[in-house]
């Protein structure tokens, strides 16, 4: 039902999801399926909020130093088995 | 309503060998929003 | 959760993301969720009861300050809030708040003995987003139920569950406090819940409230404690705890889902009927009472500048425990648990797996067990169900909850 994540398709955050930032990252929780996540790393949070002006998850990370990018792209699919982020098939960017 | 999830175990979440060698770390991690004591 | 020693080049700096346990232990800038109390009247006499609730106080907070601190929660983004009493439905406002509190994105899950749960209000909920319900049942039979929470209460469970059920209200969550009476009720309790579609949530009794009066005959013996544990982890998949048993983690190996640490003043807390705030529903006592709603800086004010929670969100050392090859799975157990049992609060747990509590208890020169200055329980014989007429009212704020709508 969740396709696989897929690092070359755009994303976005969810609108069933809050994300509240901490000192430290953020937290992130779906209204729907009820799944609390916590971004640990302030970095991540900015890429979590700036996926849909990014063509791709690939383009979202590309900011970011070569040998940490495997590691985001690893959380941003846990993300997306999460459903707290998801496809972006509109194409329109806008994060809230 | 959706069952509360208990704490995923995604082997994509599993630190994982980076190209130097290196041990990465978890950047995400879940928790069950039921998995705070002191909420009867 | 800690990263596991790499292979690491010399001289490159590691970059190090802390344990998720170890950034909460600060606190949080809001609570991730909470537990708040609507009012302290109540239908049930349970003789465990940990707000000693059954009347209403005279000073509950209204439809509008409700509403209020609802928005207080809407900004901050508590994600959810468990709210109780005494019985929460008692309130002839109690749908209006939880519509109120949804509409706001502030989840809600109430516990309930199920007075309000007919089919019409399981239908309601039913259809109603963002609604989680908890049923609260203490035996799987009527005689081990009745007995803690009075005759009759175990079939007005069974009624608001079979409602919901057929509803179609789904995954609705059964929520047991384990006692020595109904630890043998584990695998019925699992069966229960199967058959009505719901999930078991099992909570450990403390010495809390009225509590205190029964906790030395009703709390798990420490062979049952094992049981329970092997139990839990055999069956975590389908069975929520409320993160409530850490302090069995000192059993064994494997730990048992959650985060396994004493959330009270750092992710969690209580507002209480009258706006009193707690670090944890365990904890209602004035000696460690944070703050008031009511105060100028309403509830964000004292979640986040309340002396308490910053004693509490300072990392304390193990005391006692310190030494102990158990402590980091334990972490000393439950603040609330020692409070009420006259323990120090650096000190083991009195349901120690490793009998250091029952040591510490048997000492002559423990202190004497505080007892809360608020009583709200019912004066004289207990409540029975269905019969409010045999009730009289003595005074206002003792009249019964049952009474016309205001």
């Amino acid at each position: 039902m969740i396709a696989p994540f897929d690092a070359a398709q755009r994303y976005r955050l969810s609108p069933q999801v809050a994300l509240r930032p901490e000192p430290f990252g953020a937290l992130v929780y779906h209204f729907g399926n009820r799944r609390l996540c916590f971004l640990k790393v302030p970095e991540l949070v900015d890429i979590v909020r700036g996926l849909g002006a990014h063509s791709s998850a690939r383009d979202a990370v590309s900011g970011l130093p070569e040998k940490r990018r495997n590691a985001f792209l690893r959380a941003l699919a846990s993300l997306a088995a999460a459903e707290v982020i998801v496809p972006d098939v509109t194409g329109s960017a806008g994060q809230p | 309503m959706d069952a509360v999830t208990e704490q995923t175990q995604d082997p994509r979440d599993d630190a994982a060998v980076g190209d130097e060698g290196i041990v990465e770390e978890l950047l995400v991690e879940e928790v069950s929003i039921d998995g705070m004591c002191g909420v009867y | 959760m800690t990263p596991a020693p790499g292979a690491l080049s010399a001289g490159r700096p590691r970059e190090r993301v802390p344990p998720l346990v170890e950034q909460f232990k600060g606190g949080l800038a809001a609570p991730i969720c909470l537990t708040w109390e609507w009012t302290y009247a109540c239908n049930l006499s349970c003789v465990h009861c940990l707000s000693s609730s059954g009347r209403r106080d005279p000073l509950e907070l209204s439809t509008a300050e409700i509403m209020a601190v609802v928005d207080e929660l809407a900004a901050m983004q508590v994600f959810y809030v468990n709210v109780g009493g005494g019985e929460p439905t008692v309130r002839p406002d109690f749908w209006e708040l939880l519509d109120y509190a949804v509409a706001n994105r502030v989840g809600v899950k109430f516990s309930t003995n199920g007075l309000r749960i007919d089919r019409e209000g399981a239908r309601r909920l039913a259809r109603t987003g963002y609604v989680d319900v908890q049923v609260s049942l203490d035996g799987a039979t009527r005689e081990v139920n009745d007995a803690v929470r009075g005759r009759g209460s175990f079939d007005m469970a069974l009624r608001a569950m079979r409602n919901l059920a057929d509803a179609g209200f789904g995954e609705f969550k059964i929520s047991v406090v384990l006692t020595r009476h109904n630890v043998a009720q584990l695998d019925d309790f699992a069966a229960l819940a199967d058959r009505l579609g719901a999930v078991l949530r099992i909570t450990r009794l403390r010495p809390s409230g009225r509590g205190a009066d029964v906790w030395e005959s009703l709390h798990p013996t420490a062979q049952q404690q094992r049981e329970v544990y092997l139990w839990l982890l055999g069956h975590g998949e389908r069975v929520l705890t409320g993160d409530s048993f850490f302090h069995l983690n000192a059993l064994g190996e494997t730990p048992l889902p959650g985060l396994n640490l004493c959330g009270a003043g750092r992710v969690v807390c209580l507002i209480d009927p009258v706006g009193d705030v707690y670090a944890c529903p365990f904890a209602i006592h004035e000696a460690i009472l944070a703050g008031n709603v009511r105060s100028l800086g309403g509830f964000a004010g004292v979640w986040r500048d309340s002396p308490l929670f910053a004693r509490l969100r300072i990392p304390a050392a193990g005391g006692a425990c310190a030494s102990c090859p158990a402590f980091s799975a334990c972490q000393g157990g439950c603040m609330a648990a020692k409070f009420f049992t006259g323990l120090p609060l650096d000190g083991p747990d009195p349901e120690c797996v490793r009998g250091h509590g029952e040591a510490a208890l048997s000492l002559a020169s423990r202190l004497e067990p505080p007892r809360p200055g608020k009583d709200h329980s019912h004066r004289g014989r207990a409540v029975t169900l269905g019969m409010p007429s045999l009730r009289v009212p003595a005074k206002p704020c003792d009249s019964s909850p049952l009474a016309a709508a205001r």
